[in-house]
């Protein structure tokens, strides 16, 4: 049987070699500069090395350019594309159809990969970046298992899905960290705050924490959970999804590599040898549970969630 | 084309943006037309982002359309979801049917939708929906390769990057000039689906970003408070667009559409925005180079506002002053209070539909785009059967009572409190 390719986020060029080790077929490195929530951040130098770690292990590198891209970064976007060409990295991520553009410019042959996060919703929209020149989509993390297999049933390109960890609820341009120590007359503290780690947000009456940080592309604010979904893959493996996505954002290289090693067993138990697989997803289930940071609950995200509208 | 020329050694505007305004129902739709919109956008039975807004049948649709048609003025159909599978089914139809009344264009977002309207029903223009966050040339140009007539973009653009895409790729440009707005890029904010399982690309969204949080920071696995007891907590509310002031450079820019937002806002808010921002628009394009924005315009746009208003990233990417903390709305200060039917110039009485209560002793006033602004203290009420009434108390009643000035159907009457 097909076996989905496992995609991780590494967070620096050591800890991809123990991502490559620990099973991940394909890694998703970038820089802030272009990249939309990166698990950390690899300059070109960075990237280089990764290539190096990459044909050693026979590991995909995909580099994020999926930032919404403002008119003072449009000029230099063919510069860094052929610098990720002449790399031979094995695809762009994009959203910006800016980006696109200067790949059919600068790079034809450059694989893409269509990644919005929010708007891959069906299988058309999934085809007609095809049709531009995209060879996967990512889809929307806010699809539940039915949708998402009935996109790869119409799809006709490769389907990519996030299985593992949070997922991006919003993104605005404003600084609204440093913003709100403004407004407290804080200015002191703006710079000091407006980069430290470990923010969150509390919501009393849901009793939840949402990661938020700032970066050069605005304001992030985070899912209250880590995704896991590592005791139901059976039905996106039976459909031949193409690629299941761990993001390692926000969370310790150690955690990335432990989780990279269970669904690699998941996987390849999955696809191999199904009694297998439903005898010892459980214990591979309470594994992650056990490694899972006390302010990150797992659930399954919006797998089997009826949402209306 | 320029935007300018020199007419009689005067310089006047001759490409004039469209003012475009938001219309909820046919009856908004009609006032946002006849208060000098040049184009209105409304919403249909389904596809469009405000699930919960009054929203336009096709027989509403076509007399919406043929009403716009006597004052030269276009109507547009949002349609700009972001669709799930479930949705394919029944797009086409729903595209052939604006189609068939005659609607001028559809704003989308989906690429489903952009080609099934090509295929389908290619009358309508297709102009991209702000819910695609376009914030440089060249997606712009991208999106003018695919063959769309006009492109929103995002609110998230400055003044300088609209001139520099307007230089650059030749499509009609429409930005927002007035209203609410998302504080994430629109498109980008799924904080409804994680909270209330609505989905905000649907037209779900619960505007979560206007509730308070609690900031904190994780230190090992302690959470430490980053607010005093006396802060407010922390928001992520905008205050509401308003580029009054921005107009003149926006013309000079040469935008092709200046949108009102608000669907889900009252005729009142619709009236007076609309008359404000006709009257910068005519005010500027005549005359220029002598042109100044008089107080009384943005007195009127207050009476209608009922939250605090900045001009956000036109002018440059907005700080805490256009944010709102620990206030979530402020009140208006006006009420609508009625809806002229007719005027009796020779006994000088006015016809006029109740809107809110007002009663014989209060001053009142009147405005709409035939006339100046003027108050009025009310006199004697009578019903339609010629019955005195203490009070105009009941919701659509007609009533009767003398006014000074000649004033016009479709004018209102507000009132302060
Ligand atoms: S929650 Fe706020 S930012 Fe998000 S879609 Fe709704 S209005 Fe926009």
């Amino acid at each position: 049987m097909k076996k989905p390719e496992l995609l991780v986020t590494p967070t620096s060029v050591a800890h991809m070699e123990q991502l490559a080790q620990a099973g991940a077929n394909a890694v998703m490195i970038g820089e802030q500069r272009y990249g939309l929530r990166l698990a950390g951040e690899f300059s070109r130098k960075d990237i280089i090395d990764a290539m190096d770690v990459a044909r050693k292990y026979g590991v995909r590198v995909y580099v994020a350019m999926n930032a919404l891209f403002h008119n003072d970064k449009v000029d230099e976007l063919g510069d860094y594309v052929r610098f990720l060409s002449e790399q031979q990295v094995d695809a762009i991520v994009f959203g910006d159809p800016a980006v696109l553009m200067t790949v059919r410019e600068v790079a034809p042959h450059m694989k893409l990969h269509w990644n919005t996060e929010t708007t891959a919703t069906n299988w058309y929209a999934c085809n007609y970046w095809g049709r531009k020149g995209a060879k996967r989509a990512v889809l929307a993390r806010e699809l539940n298992m039915e949708e998402i297999i009935d996109i790869k049933n119409h799809a006709e390109v490769e389907i990519e899905v996030q299985v593992h960890g949070m997922t991006c609820m919003f993104q605005s341009k404003r600084s609204l960290i440093g913003n709100y120590f403004e407004y407290q007359g804080k200015f002191m503290e703006v710079q000091q705050v407006k980069y430290a780690k470990g923010l969150f947000l509390y919501d009393k009456e849901r009793d939840n924490k949402y990661p938020i940080f700032e970066d050069e592309n605005g304001t992030h604010i985070m899912s209250p959970n880590d995704i896991c979904i590592i005791d139901e893959l059976e039905d996106m493996i039976d459909a031949g999804i193409d690629s299941f996505k761990i993001d390692g954002v926000l969370h310790e290289p150690e955690y990335i590599t432990e989780v990279t090693k269970l669904y690699r067993r998941a996987i390849d138990l999955c696809a191999e040898n199904r009694e297998q697989y439903e005898e010892e997803k459980n214990e591979l289930f309470a594994r992650i549970e056990a490694i899972q940071p006390t302010h990150r609950p797992l659930d399954t995200g919006f797998f089997f969630k009826e949402t209306v509208y | 084309m320029s935007i300018s020329q020199i007419i009689n050694g005067k310089r006047v505007i001759v490409k004039k943006p469209e003012l475009l305004a938001p219309a909820g129902n046919l009856e908004k739709l009609k006032v946002a037309v006849h208060y000098g919109a040049d184009a209105v956008f409304i919403g249909g039975q389904e596809y469009g982002l405000r699930s919960n807004a009054d929203n336009f049948t096709l027989e509403e649709m076509a007399e919406g359309v043929q009403f716009a048609k006597q004052y030269g003025a276009k109507i547009y159909v949002t349609t700009n979801i972001y669709a799930h599978n479930e949705n394919i089914p029944g797009l086409e139809e729903y595209l052939r049917g604006l189609e068939s009344v005659g609607v001028h264009g559809i704003i989308v977002a989906d690429p489903l939708i952009i080609e099934t309207a090509r295929r389908v029903a290619p009358k309508l223009e297709v102009h991209l929906s702000t819910q695609q966050s376009l914030t440089n040339w060249k997606a712009v140009q991208f999106w003018k390769e695919e063959g769309l007539e006009r492109v929103v973009l995002a609110r998230e653009t400055s003044a300088e990057e609209i001139r520099e895409i307007k230089e650059k790729v030749d499509i009609e440009i429409e930005t927002f000039i007035h209203g609410a707005m998302c504080i994430a890029y629109s498109g980008r904010c799924v904080l409804s689906n994680h909270m209330t399982a609505r989905d905000s690309n649907r037209g779900g969204c619960c505007q979560s970003c206007r509730w308070d949080y609690d900031l904190y920071k994780l230190e090992g696995d302690q959470a430490v408070a980053l607010f005093d007891e006396n802060d407010d907590p922390f928001a992520m509310s905008p205050k509401d667009l308003n580029l009054i002031q921005s107009i003149p450079k926006m013309i000079e820019l040469g935008i092709d559409s200046l949108k009102i937002e608000g669907r889900m806002k009252s005729i009142h808010y619709v009236a007076t925005v609309v008359s404000v921002y006709r009257k910068v628009i005519d005010a500027y394009c005549a005359d220029p180079d002598n042109f100044v924005i008089r107080k009384e315009w943005l007195d009127e746009l207050d009476k209608c506002a009922n939250r605090d208003t900045a001009p956000a990233f036109f002018e440059g990417v907005p700080g805490y002053k256009e944010q709102m903390f620990g206030v979530h709305s402020k009140k208006t200060t006006y009420d609508f209070v009625g809806l002229v039917l007719n005027y009796d110039k020779d006994k000088g009485i006015v016809t006029l539909q109740q809107r809110n209560f007002f009663k014989p002793g209060d001053e009142v006033e009147f405005f709409g785009p035939e006339i100046e602004n003027f108050t009025q203290v009310i006199e004697t009420i009578w019903d339609e059967e010629g019955n005195e009434l203490d009070a105009a108390r009941h919701p659509l009643q007609i009533v009767r009572f003398k006014v000074d000035r000649e004033v016009f159907p479709y004018n209102m009457m507000r009132k302060g409190h």
